[in-house]
């Protein structure tokens, strides 16, 4: 954490309310996006027990599984879900710009200029937690390989029609958000711990129901952000049910035991009861009897989703208040592609992502990934002062007025310009010996080398005065003798320096998939052989 | 292939030992028998000395070679030593296009070429670049039979993937203990996969390869003998190794006596034993705590004013300890830049101060540690990193003093390891946890109280 994030929250502390941590927002945010609220079942990984999802804040659609443990009731559960996701993500493939670009000739090999498909705008999914972030992974994980009685008439258990689709594009949104970055799926705590401190620990800021309690206390002479977010957190009622539910997936125990496994129990006898039935008109009743007691559950799931789905769209207010930062719509655009690119991908019938990556995409994308983050770190510096603050106190940046501008130029046959100009600064970068230096030239980063820096004479605090930075400007001056015009800073001019790089470059290419070296296990087989299942133990038959 | 040293075996030479790895490592390198040879190195066991020699093997036996290190400064440094071996033998530097890509030091020297392409090296009996560079050679443009790999514990898995298609087979050579190679962004989806990109490159060719031949340097000729013990037992408990000098054999003495002060007395403990500990008062501090930061510079300050000489192996009369033989190692880089502001106002100015990271492989006669956990409330992963307090105390050939609040223990007690254990990943040993204990149980033995 750094100094001025620490400051921040004990700043929060005093005030008793959440401090802000970005000056605009870093970002994307959807017009239209889909919130999704889902809550699972203790007991079974990613049993789903019901979601309030939609677009419309006002009518949000209710799903329920009134019995986690029936797989027929989970399949309804994913077809309805998949009904109300899909159409929303096939809303946004028809609108299409088209773009120049360069590809290698598959035939020649040279590169030559093509129209490429780029989707105007791109689905927005946004969960209340990071915990629904790996819930949406690990629906995606569990339906993508599920076949459809179309697929295969011969499958056990055939999956609802459009299942495996959406298992697919949930796979898709859950790698893409691990791109740093990448706003195709949000968890609204990390958006809004991205731009607000709180006076609590970052485990407890994922408590979305506290971390709104900091940020947007009850009113003027209302409890304190601390005293609200204790509540949020830990407050029941008589009943000793929690007064503000957690944002899930998972449910707080005393709902599980108290409210839930009765009504599941009621649900499930009234199943049976049916299911015995020996006439009509015994059944009539009966059937009542078991839509009563499903109508219980989908009640109980819509208490315990509906206030996380108010904070959710709470949540999207006050991030709408910022200003959207200025690298944000560049950084959508890469969203825009990948959501482009996923949509060829099954338009073209190409099978789901594989179960694991193989040696080559795994490198591929964790380089992709430390190139975003390094990127991401640079952009929100360079839009937001209060981001780059925390830089410059890390002396990975500096402010400062130029107070002199030397022309000298390159000792070769024609000249090139490299000015040196000195800047009086109070920050304290740590510059190395020729280390390089970076600004923003009209959206474009000019370098400049690092040459010497003295403290100015006066200073009654030594060691703390301002500082005399001399840098060797050494590109972007255009081609001829002099510097282009406004391409080098004139004495007076406010400069800001970085130590980082703006746009930082890609790594090596890496080798195709079928050239995979001996080191990393050659080629991959296809398909990847599945691990051989633990035998069974004792202890498996508890 | 495992050489066993016993403590006990007062006939153990080092020297013996040594040259008897070194050649099964030769001979299972030049055999070709295998596509891979792996070397451990523990600190200062003659790893570089290892990689000019098989080099040169194997440029004698008209074997072409490329040998791939991790930066450039190694690579520049491995260059001049083969040239210094070996003056007539044509030696490659391929380096990057930027500005200032190596060391100007290579140019002008006979028989050394420098190119930023491949192709025009290829021929060469040896071309010696970084990773990075080789990442970007294509195997269409140039291939070769046998590579050297050096620090290959600190390569990533991802960097040998772009690079393995260059080469048949290979010798690694690295230093197991040392920081492990890391990623900015979590890796954490690829845990466990034989080829997860973040681990280092050893661990994905050894998960692919298990036959592979596997040696062990057994000497350390860096690490005297008051420390290779400690060293080897914190960090190599399952793989000792033992120091190549005996406990007379490195003598530190200062001209100028003591005047009582923490920082003198830190350094006479040390002088003596080989370790000290200048303990501070208990407090939590932010991470570039100020007290902690002047205790360092003066103890620097105190090292270089006092008239230190050392006596070792390495020449009978007594060397005096200068700032270039004295380095300042911190686990940030914003401790690395207080320090050197803290030693600028003191007037010093030539004494390296880095963090762990980019002290890897380096060596001085003394150093002076701010240690990682000093007055922080809590015990990170990062901060709990066996390797990182590893090359921090492993970068000495005389003694190293380290400079710490009072209450790591408490707060190593307080946080127990809590990273998650994650399947198919090998545990490594020790863990952070323990070897903090060990290190800091030993150093307690060296503590000078210091009130600032």
């Amino acid at each position: 954490m750094s100094l001025i994030t620490t400051l921040a929250r004990l700043e929060a502390i005093r005030a008793g309310r959440a401090q802000p941590a970005a000056t605009v927002r870093h970002r994307h945010l959807s017009e239209r996006p889909l919130v999704l609220v889902p809550l699972t079942t203790a007991g079974e990984a990613g049993a789903p027990l019901g979601a309030l999802v939609g677009r419309d804040r006002d009518a949000p659609r209710l799903l329920v599984v009134p019995q986690p443990r029936d797989r027929d009731l989970r399949s309804v559960f994913l077809a309805e879900l998949a009904d109300i996701v899909l159409p929303y993500l096939e809303s946004f493939a028809d609108d299409v710009e088209l773009v120049e670009g360069k590809e290698a000739d598959p035939e020649t090999g040279r590169q030559v200029t093509v129209e490429r498909e780029l989707c105007a705008d791109a689905p927005q999914l946004i969960v209340p937690s990071r915990a629904g972030v790996d819930l949406v992974r690990l629906l995606g994980r569990s339906t993508r390989f599920r076949r459809t009685a179309e697929q295969d008439p011969e499958t056990a258990y055939p999956a609802p029609p459009r299942v495996p689709l959406l298992g697919r594009w949930f796979t898709h949104f859950g790698e893409r958000s691990r791109v740093p970055g990448a706003s195709l799926l949000l968890a609204m705590t990390d958006l809004l711990s991205r731009h607000w401190a709180t006076g609590q620990s970052s485990l407890e800021d994922q408590h979305l129901g506290a971390l709104l309690a900091w940020i947007d206390p009850p009113g003027a002479d209302g409890p304190t952000g601390a005293e609200a977010a204790l509540r949020a957190e830990l407050g029941r009622d008589a009943e000793g049910q929690l007064l503000c539910p957690p944002a899930g997936p998972a449910t707080d125990p005393a709902f599980d035991n108290r409210l839930l496994a009765p009504a599941i129990e009621r649900y499930d006898r009234a199943r049976s009861a049916l299911a015995a039935a020996e006439d009509g008109v015994a059944a009539d009743a009966l059937l009542a009897n078991l839509s009563a007691a499903e109508r219980e559950i989908g009640e109980l799931v819509r208490s315990r989703t509906l206030p996380t789905w108010e904070s959710v769209w709470r949540g999207l207010d006050l991030l709408r208040e910022l200003p959207e930062a200025a690298h944000v719509p560049d950084r959508w655009k890469g969203d825009r592609w990948s959501f482009t690119a996923h949509r060829d991908r099954v338009a073209s019938g190409e099978p789901p992502q594989p179960r694991i990556d193989d040696a080559v995409t795994a490198a591929q994308k964790l380089a992709r990934r430390e190139k975003e983050q390094a990127k991401l770190d640079a952009q929100e510096a360079l839009d937001d002062p209060l981001v780059l603050a925390a830089r410059r106190l890390g002396g990975e940046a500096f402010v400062g007025e130029v107070v002199d501008v030397t022309m000298t130029y390159t000792e070769s046959k024609r000249p090139s310009p490299r000015p040196l100009i000195t800047v009086r600064t109070e920050d304290r970068p740590h510059l190395g010996e020729k280390a390089k230096v970076h600004r923003s030239l009209d959206g474009k980063p000019q370098t400049a080398q690092f040459v010497g820096a003295e403290e100015e004479d006066g200073g009654e605090d030594p060691g703390g005065g301002p500082l005399l930075v001399v840098l060797r400007i050494v590109d972007r001056m255009g081609r001829g003798r002099e510097p282009a015009l406004g391409s080098v800073p004139e004495k007076g001019d406010r400069v800001c320096f970085t130590l980082f790089e703006h746009e930082p470059r890609g790594g090596p290419k890496l080798p195709d998939p079928e050239n995979t070296p001996w080191t990393h296990g050659g080629p991959p087989t296809d398909p990847s052989p599945l691990p051989a299942a633990d035998p069974v133990t004792e202890e498996d038959l508890l | 292939m495992i050489t066993s040293v016993g403590a006990a075996d007062a006939a153990f030479d080092p020297g013996a030992a040594a040259a008897r790895v070194t050649e099964r490592i030769l001979r299972d390198t030049m055999s070709g028998a295998h596509r891979g040879v792996v070397v451990d190195s523990p600190p200062g066991a003659g790893k570089s000395t290892l990689v000019v020699r098989a080099a040169l093997e194997l440029a004698d036996a008209g074997r072409p070679l490329m040998v791939v290190a991790q930066t450039n400064a190694q690579v520049d440094d491995l260059v001049l030593r083969l040239h210094e071996k070996r003056p007539d033998l044509p030696v490659g530097r391929l380096h990057s296009s930027d500005a200032d890509a190596f060391d100007r030091a290579l140019e002008g020297l006979d028989n050394v070429l420098l190119s930023d392409k491949a192709p025009a090296l290829a021929g060469l009996p040896v071309v010696i670049s970084t990773a990075a560079k080789w990442g970007h050679v294509k195997p269409s443009d140039a291939h070769w039979e046998q590579a050297i790999v050096d620090e290959a514990y600190q390569m990533r898995s991802d960097a040998l993937l772009t690079v393995a298609g260059l080469f048949d087979r290979a010798l690694f050579v690295g230093d197991p203990g040392q920081l492990d190679p890391f990623s900015v962004v979590g890796a954490e989806q690829w845990a466990g996969l034989s080829y997860d990109p973040s681990a280092s490159a050893v661990t994905t060719l050894l998960a692919h390869n298990p036959g592979l031949p596997q040696h062990r340097l057994p000497v350390s000729w860096r690490l005297p003998a008051s420390a290779a013990p400690l060293v080897s037992d914190a960090f190599y408990p399952y793989t000792p190794f033992r120091a190549g000098t005996g406990s007379d054999d490195r003598r530190l003495s200062f001209g100028v006596p003591s005047d009582g002060s923490g920082p003198d007395r830190v350094i006479d403990e040390a002088a003596v034993s080989g370790w000290g500990l200048l303990e501070l008062p208990p407090r939590l501090t932010p991470r570039t705590d100020p007290e902690a930061v002047r205790a360092v510079a003066a103890v620097v300050r105190r090292l270089l004013d006092r008239g230190g000489a050392a006596v070792s192996e390495r020449s009978p009369d007594p060397v005096p300890l200068t700032a270039d033989r004295v380095a300042v190692g911190t686990a940030h880089r914003d401790q690395a830049a207080a320090v050197r502001a803290a030693l600028a106002e003191l007037g010093v100015r030539d004494v390296v101060v880095d963090t762990a990271n980019r002290l890897q492989g380096r060596e001085y006669d003394v150093t002076v540690v701010l240690h990682p956990l000093s007055g922080r409330p809590d015990a990170t992963a990062f901060h709990l990193e066996t390797g990182r307090l590893c090359v921090l105390a492993s970068r000495h050939r005389h003694a190293c003093i380290v400079v710490c609040r009072a209450g790591v223990a408490d707060l190593l007690d307080d946080h127990p390891s809590t990273e998650p254990v994650r399947l198919g990943v090998t545990v490594k040993f020790p863990d952070g946890w323990e070897a903090n204990h060990a290190v800091l149980s030993h150093l307690s033995e060296h503590r000078v109280p210091h009130r600032p």
